[in-house]
């Protein structure tokens, strides 16, 4: 129990609400939910609020994000996908912020649980899906058909691309969750051995060199996979309203 | 990170000193020890506010954050387009001046030369004036002394007669001390001059 690595990822209430028998508490992992959608608008708002026709540095980091999402979306989806634009551009702050601020020593990472990852990749599906069949009726199911395919494999590649579309959500989100889970956990485990080498003594400190070395490289890389989880979760958002657009591929 | 450790010496504490605070999560949930990722008795409430929280976040970035960023970038680009044309102007402007100046002095420079042309013949033509008057008073000047030297060649030509004669008669004299005929003396002295 010593240094639990689990510890970290614990839901506990602060202002306790119940409806009809279901605990809708506001949680520290509300709490920081809340922390990540004020920080990402107060940073775009505050950021852009001079409308500077030369962008300050700051400016010029909302700008790039906003141009960065837009170029992906419009390179993914085409120009018709820029409908979906505030959704991508909302799901790549709201991970990318997420994911940072559970970068901070005894902060919540809210993308560390597989209910709000599932949740936006439902999201994502969702929109996928409703949009398709609201523009394209049952020319969306095309998607599953593959042009070029020979008669008798039909049933075959149909069952292959329902399995595919099916298993995105869960990709998707489990993609995300364990990479945010995974490496949390790694750098506690890390961090745990300095601290319980560090009590032997002389040579326990020294032997504690390694893993400190280990937890520092380690917390560069979070910061890569916090910033390249937003990254894939945003690509393969713009991939899959791709199929929606354009079910025919 | 280096703060790491002391988390975990902190956590450590909470654990050593009871469960007393916020862990009641887990304590109440009677999920002792269960991964809190699938507590399921958590999910209402993430879902609950994630769908609060990222709700507002997508209106207010659909309703304000988004078109600003969208119109700062518009503006500029119109501003980037409209400052090229001004320069693409400006520069056929500076084209434009260059081309009249060179034509300038293009033209400064014919004129030029038509003026040092110009100055070149009148100079021509006054040193041309000036030698024939000076031929000329030459001409007349040397017309005068020849008709000078030939008024003066006739006189000693005729002077020549009469001295002839004179000798003629002095020697006449001396030689047979006569007199001749002066009409005889002029004829032979004419004779001989011819």
């Amino acid at each position: 129990m010593a240094t639990d690595p689990i510890h970290q990822f614990e839901i506990s209430r602060i202002i306790p609400i119940e409806i009809g028998g279901l605990d809708f508490s506001f949680t520290n992992s509300s709490a920081f939910m809340v922390a990540t959608v004020a920080a990402a608008g107060a940073f775009l708002y505050l950021t852009t609020s001079s409308r500077g026709l030369i962008p300050s540095r700051l400016q010029s980091i909302s700008e790039m994000t906003y141009e960065f999402i837009a170029s992906m979306l419009r390179d993914a989806a085409g120009s018709q996908g820029m409908r979906f634009f505030p959704l991508v551009f909302s799901l790549f702050m709201f991970v990318l912020m997420a994911n940072l601020l559970g970068m901070f020593p005894y902060f919540f990472t809210v993308t560390s649980h597989i209910v709000v990852t599932f949740a936006l990749a439902i999201l994502v599906i969702g929109t996928v899906l409703v949009y398709g069949f609201w523009k394209h009726g049952f020319g969306f199911l095309k998607l599953f058909v593959p042009e070029g395919v020979p008669a008798v494999l039909i049933p075959l590649v149909v069952a292959i691309e329902i399995v595919s579309f099916l298993s995105r959500p869960v990709s998707l989100s489990v993609r995300l969750f364990a990479n945010m889970l995974a490496g949390h956990i790694t750098l506690k485990v890390f961090a745990g051995f300095v601290t319980s080498l560090g009590a032997l003594g002389v040579a326990g400190a020294t032997g504690a060199i390694l893993p400190l070395a280990m937890t520092v490289a380690l917390t560069g890389l979070e910061f890569l996979v916090a910033f390249l989880q937003a990254y894939v979760f945003a690509v393969l958002t713009c991939m899959y309203l791709n199929d929606a657009l354009h079910p025919g591929h | 990170m280096f703060v790491a450790p002391a988390y975990a010496q902190t956590a450590d504490q909470e654990a050593v000193g009871d469960e007393v605070n916020t862990e009641i999560g887990v304590a109440e949930n009677g999920g002792e020890g269960a991964f809190p990722p699938f507590e399921t008795e958590t999910y209402p409430s993430q879902l609950l506010w994630l769908a609060i929280t990222f709700g507002l976040f997508y209106i207010f970035l659909k309703q304000v954050v988004l078109p600003r960023i969208g119109n700062i970038l518009e503006v500029r680009r119109d501003r980037i387009a409209q400052d090229l044309d001004e320069a693409a102007r400006m520069k056929e402007e500076a084209d434009a001046a260059l081309a009249a100046y060179e034509q300038d002095l293009a033209d400064a420079r014919k004129k030029a030369g038509a003026i040092a042309q110009e100055a070149r013949d009148n100079a021509k033509a006054e040193a041309e004036a000036e030698r024939k008057k000076v031929e000329e008073a030459l001409e007349s000047k040397l017309e005068e002394a020849d008709s000078r030297i030939a008024k003066i060649k006739e006189a000693a030509i005729g002077e020549v007669g009469t001295i002839a004669e004179e000798t003629a008669e002095t020697i006449v004299q001396k030689l047979i001390g006569g007199r001749l005929e002066k009409e005889a003396l002029q004829a032979a002295v004419k004779a001989a001059q011819q």
